[in-house]
C-alpha cells in the first residue's frame, strides 16, 4: 500500500477532511480543512471522493517522500511545489515516481496548501471524521500535527486516474479576497452606531496570533462595545467577536462551539474558505450583505461544485 | 422566545434571557426532540444555557422555514416529560499540588482552602450544556461564597482532569487546553472516551456531584 514519509513537517500540517459536523451537543467544534473548497478540489484532481482525508500545510509545507510514488494534486496556497526539485503544478493532477520527495517552500500569497494523494490519507476517524482537533488533540494522525518520520499511509487508489487541472475561470471564481462579506451578527444592533460605521469602514490587519481556532485582527479598537456581561450561548463558524478591548476576531474551524463574547458580524457561508486563507500581515475588510443575498450566492457556489464534481466523476 | 439569525446558514433560538433550570430544561428539551427527529435540513444543534443554536443546509431551507418549524418542535418539546437525568459523582483531589488556584479563590473570600472544598463539595450541580471542548460541561450554581472570577491571563494549558471554577460556574477540562477558569483540584476520571458510550462522562442535564479524595486514593483511580 502506498504511503508517504515526512521528511519536514512545515510550520504545521496537520490531516484534514470536511470535518465532523453535528457533534454541538457535546461539545465537539467541526475542525476540517480551513479552505474546504481548496480540499475538495484537491481531492477531485485525483480521483478522489470530495471529502477525503488530505494534508492542510500552514505558511510553509515542508518535504514529503513517497516510497511506492503515487498521484497528488495541490491546491490553495501558492508554497512554490518541486517534485525532486522540479516545479510542478498547483490545481492539477501530478503522478509521482517512486521513491520521490515533494517539497513546499514558504507560501507567497494565502495561508494554506492542500496536498490530495490518490486513495486519499488513511486514518482512524473519530466521530466519523479524519480532521485532527489540536485543541482536543482528537482525529487525524494521532490527533497532532504532523513531524519528521511520521509514515501516512493512504487508501487504495481509484483504478483509471485522469490528469486533470481546475480551469482558469472556476480558480478565479473561488480566490481569496481582501473584503469578506458578512451578515449581521446576533448582538450587531447593541453595537453604537460609530461602532458599526467603523467596522464596515475600517481596515483589518491580520495578526499572528491566528490559527485554526480564530483569526485575530488588529485596528483602531471599536468604540464602546457593550460590556461583556453576556450569557455564554452557541457560536457559528465565521462569528466575528469583539473582545472587551475592542478588538476583532473572526472564529476558524476549530472554534470553541460556545463563548461570551458580543458578535457584530459573520462571514457568510461562500466566503468561510477564504477566512481559512487569511494569513498574518495582511489587511482585510468587510461588507455587510443580506442573509438573501447570501443563501442565492451560497445556493450558486454548491450548483458550481456539484457540476464541477459530476464533471471529474 | 426570540429568534435571531445568528449567521447566514444558522439560527438562535432564545428560550429565555437568563440562567435558569427552567430554561435550561426547555432546552434541553427541544435538543433531544430534534436529535430524535432530525429534519434532512439539520446540520449541527448547539445548546447553551437558556439558548439554543441550530446550523441548517441553506440549499434546502431558509431562515424563515426553520424559525416556522422550530416553533412547532417547541411547542412538542414543552408538553414532554422532562428527560432522565443521571446523578454523576466526581473523585476530586484537592490537594495543593492539583490545585494552584485553591489558595487564592479562599484568601478572596477570606475563607480557608478547606473551606472553599467544603463549599465546593456541598453542593448537586446542574450540567447546563457541553462546549467549549468535547466532554466540557457547564456545571452551575456554585455557591455564592466561592463564587470568583476567571483568570486576567488564561493559562496556556490546563492538566487534565482539572477542577475549575469561574463566576457562578464549575467545570472539569476533560483535555490539555487553555484555560482562563481557576483550579481548585483535579480528578483521575477520563471525562470524553470515544470508546464509551456515552463518549462524555457528564451529559447535559445531569446532576453532578464532587467527592473529595485524597492523593493516595487519585493515584489508585488513575491507575485502575
Amino acid at each position: 500500500m502506498s504511503s508517504l514519509v515526512v521528511k519536514s513537517p512545515g510550520l504545521l500540517t496537520t490531516v484534514q477532511d470536511l470535518g465532523r459536523v453535528g457533534f454541538g451537543a457535546i461539545g465537539v467544534s467541526p475542525a476540517g480543512a480551513a479552505d474546504p473548497v481548496a480540499l475538495r478540489f484537491a481531492n477531485l484532481l485525483v480521483g478522489n471522493q470530495p471529502g477525503a482525508a488530505a494534508l492542510e500545510m500552514t505558511l510553509l509545507g515542508g518535504s514529503y517522500v513517497f516510497p511506492a510514488g503515487g498521484t497528488i494534486a495541490i491546491t490553495g496556497a501558492n508554497m512554490h511545489p518541486t517534485l525532486n526539485k522540479q516545479e510542478i503544478a498547483m490545481w492539477a493532477t501530478v503522478p509521482v515516481p517512486r521513491g520521490a520527495v515533494l517539497t513546499l517552500g514558504p507560501t507567497s500569497d494565502y495561508a494554506r496548501a492542500y496536498l490530495a494523494v490518490a486513495g486519499g490519507i488513511k486514518v482512524k476517524l473519530f466521530l466519523g471524521s479524519a480532521s485532527t482537533h489540536l485543541l482536543s488533540g482528537s482525529g487525524g494522525f494521532q490527533g497532532r500535527a504532523l513531524r519528521k518520520g511520521d509514515v501516512l499511509r493512504f487508501g487504495p487508489a481509484p483504478g483509471k486516474i485522469r490528469l486533470r487541472r481546475a480551469s482558469q475561470g472556476l480558480l478565479f471564481s473561488l480566490k481569496p479576497r481582501k473584503i469578506l462579506r458578512v451578515t449581521d451578527g446576533p448582538q450587531a444592533d447593541q453595537f453604537s452606531q460609530e461602532a458599526r460605521n467603523a467596522f464596515s469602514h475600517q481596515t483589518f490587519r491580520v495578526t499572528d496570533q491566528s490559527d485554526r481556532l480564530g483569526v485575530r485582527l488588529d485596528a483602531p479598537p471599536l468604540p464602546s462595545p457593550p460590556p461583556a456581561s453576556m450569557i455564554t450561548e452557541p457560536v457559528p463558524l465565521g462569528a466575528i467577536q469583539i473582545t472587551p478591548a475592542g478588538q476583532a476576531i473572526i472564529l476558524g474551524v476549530d472554534q470553541q462551539t460556545t463563548g461570551g463574547y458580543p458578535k457584530i458580524a459573520n462571514v457568510i457561508g461562500v466566503d468561510l474558505h477564504r477566512v481559512g486563507q487569511l494569513r498574518p500581515h495582511i489587511e482585510i475588510r468587510f461588507e455587510r450583505t443580506s442573509l438573501a443575498v447570501a443563501r442565492a450566492l451560497w445556493i450558486e457556489r454548491e450548483r458550481l461544485l456539484n457540476a464541477t464534481e459530476q464533471l471529474f466523476a | 422566545m426570540r429568534f435571531c439569525a445568528a449567521s447566514d446558514q444558522s439560527i438562535l433560538l432564545y428560550l429565555g434571557e437568563e440562567i435558569a433550570l427552567a430554561t435550561n430544561e426547555r432546552v434541553l428539551k427541544l435538543l433531544r426532540l430534534l436529535q430524535k427527529e432530525p429534519p434532512a435540513w439539520l446540520r449541527n444543534i448547539q445548546p447553551a444555557y437558556c439558548s439554543l443554536m441550530v446550523t441548517f443546509d441553506a440549499t434546502r431551507i431558509d431562515h424563515p422555514a426553520v424559525e416556522a418549524a422550530l416553533r412547532k418542535f417547541e411547542q412538542r418539546a414543552e408538553s414532554l416529560p422532562a428527560p432522565k437525568s443521571r446523578t454523576v459523582e466526581i473523585p476530586a483531589c484537592y490537594d495543593p499540588e492539583f490545585a494552584p488556584d485553591l489558595l487564592d479563590v479562599a484568601r478572596a473570600h477570606n475563607l480557608k482552602p478547606k473551606d472553599v472544598v467544603r463549599f465546593h463539595t456541598s453542593r448537586t450541580y446542574h450540567a447546563y450544556f457541553l462546549g467549549f471542548a468535547p466532554g466540557f460541561a457547564y456545571l452551575g450554581d456554585l455557591p455564592e461564597e466561592i463564587a470568583t472570577p476567571r483568570l486576567e491571563v488564561p493559562r496556556k494549558q490546563v492538566p487534565v482532569g482539572s477542577v475549575a471554577i469561574a463566576g457562578k460556574q464549575t467545570a472539569v477540562y476533560p483535555f490539555a487546553t487553555p484555560g482562563g477558569w481557576r483550579l481548585i483540584g483535579r480528578t483521575p476520571l477520563a471525562l470524553f472516551r470515544t470508546n464509551r458510550k456515552p463518549m462524555e462522562l457528564i451529559s447535559i442535564g445531569d446532576q453532578v456531584r464532587f467527592q473529595a479524595i485524597s492523593s493516595k486514593e487519585f493515584s489508585e483511580l488513575a491507575a485502575s
